[in-house]
């Protein structure tokens, strides 16, 4: 099948799956060496911990390598930190539906790491549009490219990210 | 022809319309921003967060346990699907497998809620079009869903049936066997519906060759469930990554192949016919047993038990004020819920509550494809548009 080609079926086995994961980690690896700060394994999900400014550039090859076609990007989830050395932790789940895998690359960002934005994955994936806006929406970390960027759960007017750990329950003002 | 955006003649006077957020056809608060040429839309642009009700925020300040009921208020049409997923989730994070009873049961009521929700879908959807006789058939069999979840759960709507670790209470004596009763009667309604509809002229000009969505655009998009699969891709979460043992149960996963309205119709449609064979399966090979795993840090303890045994009273006391600890890490689960993949995706710092979770709903993610179906269609194809992408606001704006 030619890259690039919408994948129709048929779903193949978990087990496959699980061995392109493996393969993807150590294609990462191998291509981006430095990049990689880390390689999490956690009941059975792996996830590559990478340096933020070469993100954009490893979700390319993740999507459009022959072998591992991560066509999918399924989650963007931020999380705002108070007491580290950065900010700002996204992850990002990444869906192989050709080979059946998942795969969940993370970047840090903010704090001694310098500023809190993360480049935008909207040029390898379109649904990471709104996923982005929604993340930037409540946890405040910039997604640097991003074509619109704009509030989208929240009010427009609305002042502050509600889901920033510096943030209180009952709301600014209250 | 059909009609292409780029050819908009220089000078051609555009109009801007806003329709909702309280319009009947958007299926709750959800608004549009429609350019018209004429009839024809250029550009569509949703807007959403009218319901949102910070379920995230809120996620990060109760125990896993409290926040079973918040998961009803995602997609309300399907509350037991989202129960079950959470449940999922979070049994993950603490490594625990449910008993062979309970994960039946999870699939009984996941399969039935996805009747319900898909039998809400094609009434008002019918409705939307016209044809209001439809609307009528389904609702009345919702009515008879609602009473098995009531003599299930004790509620209609707000289910929260699931625990972590199992159920809140085991089947009602004779559950199965109504409902087996139920399901035979509703292949013969469901065939009706067909009736009114699949050769339906007007129903098929309404639909056919309308919204499509390429199977390209759909992956692109992040467009998951049914929407997914009337673009021709085969993909469903049951098949793929089997949870609750889905992967002893026979079932065919149905696909479109043109992605228009009408796909997306007969997929769902297909699927409800596929949910019926499941539950059956479910309901000839009920396992017994217990629905609680044997864990008594975690599940609560008889009500017997509380009143006559000390440790049993403490493990209840602790239980339900401070909840259970969860360990370091991340997680994320997702199911097939009828909207598509229900994501629950947890990042635990330890302790009872989640450091922060974010719950990747289908229907934010399919609705953003809206405005790549509305282009070049007609004003009254949004309405049909709309309906076929079945988005709950509840589960949009969280």
């Amino acid at each position: 099948m030619p890259v690039g080609s919408a994948y129709k079926g048929p779903i193949l086995p978990a087990a496959h799956g699980a061995e392109v994961t493996r393969r993807a980690v150590e294609a990462v690896s191998a291509k981006f060496g430095q990049a990689v700060k880390e390689k999490i394994s956690f009941r059975g999900e792996e996830t590559l911990l990478v340096d933020a400014a070469r993100l954009p550039e490893i979700c390319a090859f993740l999507k459009d390598d022959p072998d591992l076609r991560f066509d999918v990007l399924t989650d963007v989830m931020a999380a705002h930190f108070l007491d580290r050395d950065y900010d700002y932790e996204v992850a990002y789940i990444l869906s192989s539906y050709p080979n059946n895998a998942v795969l969940r690359l993370k970047v840090r960002a903010g704090g001694r790491l310098g500023p809190g934005s993360v480049p935008t994955v909207t040029g390898v994936w379109a649904t990471a549009d709104w996923q982005e806006r929604e993340e930037w929406d409540k946890v405040g970390v910039l997604f640097a490219g991003h074509p619109n960027l704009k509030r989208i759960l929240m009010p427009e007017d609305w002042e502050g990210h509600p889901l920033r750990r510096d943030y209180p329950m009952e709301g600014i003002g209250a | 022809m059909p009609y292409k955006t780029e050819t908009i003649e220089p000078g051609t006077e555009l109009m801007t319309v806003n329709m909702g957020p309280s319009h009947p056809a958007t299926h709750g608060v959800l608004r549009l921003i429609l350019t018209l040429d004429g009839e024809r839309v250029v550009k569509a642009e949703p807007v959403v967060g009218y319901l949102h009700r910070g379920m995230e925020k809120i996620a990060e300040n109760k125990t896993y346990t409290q926040f079973i009921p918040y998961t009803d208020r995602l997609d309300y049409l399907a509350p037991l699907s989202n129960n079950v997923g959470f449940a999922l989730a979070v049994e993950k994070l603490i490594d625990v497998a449910v008993t062979p009873r309970c994960a039946a049961i999870r699939v009984l009521v996941c399969e039935m809620s996805r009747i319900s929700a898909h039998l809400l879908w094609l009434g008002t959807h019918a409705v939307d079009l016209g044809a209001i006789t439809v609307f009528m058939y389904t609702f009345r069999e919702r009515e008879v869903l609602y009473d098995f979840f009531e003599a299930l759960t004790g509620t209609r709507l707000t289910t929260s049936y699931t625990r972590v670790g199992g159920l809140s209470r085991d089947l009602p004596a004779g559950f199965l066997d109504e409902v087996g009763r139920w399901l035979d009667r509703f292949t013969k309604e469901l065939d009706e519906y067909e009736t009114l509809l699949t050769k339906n002229t007007i129903w098929v000009e309404r639909t056919a060759g309308v919204g499509i969505l390429s199977p390209a655009d759909a992956l692109d998009l992040g467009v998951t469930g049914p929407n997914l699969r009337a673009s021709g891709v085969e993909w469903d979460l049951r098949k793929a990554r089997p949870y609750l043992g889905y992967e002893s149960l026979e079932f065919d996963v149905p696909i479109g192949t043109k992605g228009d309205v009408y796909d997306r119709y007969l997929v769902r449609i297909e699927e409800m016919r596929q949910s019926v064979k499941i539950c059956r399966q479910v309901i000839k090979r009920m396992p017994g047993g217990p629905i609680q795993v044997d864990d008594p840090k975690l599940v609560l303890p008889d009500k017997e038990k509380v009143l006559t045994q000390m440790e049993e009273l403490i493990h209840q006391f602790i239980i339900v004020t401070e909840g259970f600890e969860a360990p370091k890490g991340e997680v994320y689960l997702a199911i097939e819920a009828p909207k598509g993949e229900l994501g629950f995706h947890i990042l635990s710092e330890g302790g009872p509550s989640p450091y922060r979770m974010k719950i990747r709903s289908p229907s934010f993610v399919n609705l953003q494809a809206l405005p790549k179906m509305c282009i070049g269609s007609l004003v009254s194809d949004v309405v049909a548009i709309i309906a076929s992408l079945d988005p709950v606001m509840g589960e949009v704006d969280r």
